[in-house]
């Protein structure tokens, strides 16, 4: 992968210590920026990606052509109006798109990470993501934004530096990842280590890609993203490309043919000790507990305003877990606001064309600035 | 402005802090903000009206008055504000009890079924009243619970608040409930406008 050229990147000279008892330094965050950041540098929002995003938040990703994760809510005039905003997005440290991750070299050992790289954990990412607002020289971020895993790094963020940021908006996450959850990921992960060419890890050094093991574990992730309702709704019991059932264990249906296929092309631009890594810092999230129990004393210290969007049909970070965050927040009369927009299209509704999803979220956020400058 | 929001408005001091329970479009939130400087927060129910608030840059969260207010400490708000929706609840008596644990005070408003029309209504036609106040058939409507004035002010006895202060509102014309024209008030007021506050429950005599 010669990606490069497309990528840059802040080298973090700071040492990092993590969770796990290692530290880090001299390491490489890639970012991307949209907009530009006016003069009294208040207009900044970071934005946090989910488990498989990268820094291309929007337009033409150079690395993949496809459009940006996030194309529907950040651009020009766009929820997230890059006409109006500078957008920063990192790519979280433990990712493959150019920050510091299992497929970086050890500089004691000279060969590739792989599963000797640190546990990474969501304090990690945003604690080394906050270097970028020293880079820019931004005191204060307009807002901080991110769905499901972006999410978590959005709570973090503000309870780690609580006047760091004006507005913070998570959506579709939780502030401890449930059982669930951390079943789905482990059969994410267990999928990976069960194929033959991951070897433990050092498939980069054999020169072999776990590209199955990899693909089943995006398959049966992708399951979780949709709804019942939104699955039957597009798929049903539809055919693929044939008149009757054939008997045979190719892929009769729709259904089976959309998923080999998202599984095939997420082999081509994920790294599978990443996925390993990243997934591990979801199940790691639980906020609760870093304050001994009390949600609420994540958020004693800042005098943020707080946006906090579910969906309907997202059955993995369901309605209630986004309550708990805003229950907490009320608790200790916190600024916040909470809607729960309709959608068929499950916990993916965030990155889709949602329109009442675009709507409130622009109003948030544009409303936030009106008033911040009167 | 509606009469019953301006009347609302005059109650309410500088800065206070006020919650208003189903707050519909904003509308309160608003002027409350513009001519009274308060910080307002408010839980609707719809999410239309929450996406509305939104719009205006209203804090707001999308929730039930029965099962969400219980979020909020005891004492959150200087003043929690349900404009008439108590008749909506299934359990009226829960949501006084809990308007008066977040707030120090509360105004609700009733929309008054015992107006003369509504009796009228009832009286002549012996079907459940429609009027323009409550346009819904007894099948569809939200009100479960409707009373009247006078019910009101019993109801404060039975579950034992205080009633600081009691507008009667009738054709735009405000004026005063006690206890001597309680039974004209509950005649021609269209709608019930209450300041109540809870007893003071350290109170030794």
């Amino acid at each position: 992968m010669n990606i490069k050229e497309n990528i840059k990147t802040l080298i973090i000279k700071k040492p990092l210590n993590l969770d796990c008892g290692k530290t880090i330094n001299n390491f490489p965050l890639a970012y991307e920026t949209y907009g530009s950041l006016n003069e009294n540098k208040d207009n900044a929002i970071l934005v946090f990606h989910a488990l498989t995003g990268d820094q291309f938040v929007t337009g033409i990703n150079p690395i993949t052509k496809k459009d940006g994760w996030w194309s529907y809510a950040v651009g020009p005039n766009k929820s997230i109006d890059t006409n109006k905003y500078f957008v920063i997005c990192a790519n979280v440290i433990g990712g493959c798109m150019g920050s510091y991750g299992p497929s970086h070299k050890n500089p004691d050992t000279n060969k590739i990470y792989g599963t000797d790289f640190p546990v990474i954990t969501i304090n990690d990412m945003v604690n080394a993501q906050v270097n970028l607002l020293d880079y820019f020289k931004i005191k204060k971020l307009f807002s901080i934004v991110g769905g499901s895993m972006g999410g978590m790094q959005v709570l973090q963020f503000i309870s780690n530096y609580p006047d760091k940021a004006s507005t913070v908006v998570p959506i579709a996450c939780t502030s401890s990842h449930s059982a669930q959850n951390i079943a789905f990921n482990e059969l994410g992960r267990q999928a990976i280590a069960s194929d033959h060419n991951w070897s433990d890890g050092k498939y980069l050094s054999n020169n072999t890609l776990p590209d199955k093991g990899l693909s089943v574990a995006r398959m049966a992730a992708h399951i979780t993203y949709l709804s019942k309702k939104g699955l039957q709704e597009k798929f049903g019991r539809k055919l693929q490309e044939r008149d009757a059932l054939k008997f045979g264990f190719d892929a009769d249906f729709q259904i089976e043919s959309y998923l080999r296929y998202q599984g095939s092309v997420f082999v081509d631009r994920f790294d599978a000790n990443s996925y390993l890594y990243i997934t591990r810092a979801m199940d790691y999230f639980d906020l609760v507990k870093q304050f001994d129990g009390n949600l609420s004393n994540a958020f004693k210290k800042t005098q943020a305003k707080f946006f906090v969007i579910s969906f309907t049909s997202d059955w993995l970070y369901p309605t209630q877990e986004n309550k708990d965050i805003v229950i907490a927040l009320n608790a200790i009369g916190a600024d916040v606001g909470f809607v729960e927009i309709k959608s068929d299209k499950g916990h993916d509704s965030f990155l889709l064309d949602v329109p009442d999803f675009l709507k409130t979220l622009k109003n948030f956020l544009d409303k936030a600035y009106l008033e911040r400058q009167s | 402005m509606k009469t019953e929001y301006k009347i609302i408005v005059d109650i309410i001091e500088e800065k206070a802090r006020v919650l208003d329970v189903g707050c519909d479009d904003g509308t309160l939130m608003q002027s409350l903000k513009k001519n009274k400087n308060v910080d307002a927060r408010g839980i609707e129910i719809s999410k239309d009206k929450v996406q509305t608030c939104v719009s205006k840059g209203l804090t707001v969260i999308e929730g039930n008055a029965e099962f969400d207010l219980k979020q909020f400490p005891n004492d959150s708000f200087d003043y929690v504000v349900l404009g008439q929706t108590l008749q909506a609840f299934v359990n009226p008596e829960i949501v006084i009890r809990e308007l008066l644990r977040v707030g120090k005070k509360a105004i609700v408003t009733i929309p008054n079924f015992g107006h003369w029309k509504v009796r009228l209504n009832l009286l002549f036609k012996g079907t459940m009243p429609i009027t323009e106040s409550l346009p819904n058939d007894w099948y569809n409507t939200p009100n479960i619970h409707m009373c009247t004035i006078k019910d009101f002010v019993k109801f404060s006895k039975i579950i034992n608040f205080k009633i600081f202060k009691s507008l009667a509102l009738s054709n735009k014309n405000i004026s005063n409930i006690n206890n001597s024209n309680l039974f004209y008030k509950n005649l021609f007021a269209e709608l019930g406008i209450f300041l109540i506050e809870k007893y003071n429950e350290n109170r030794n005599n």
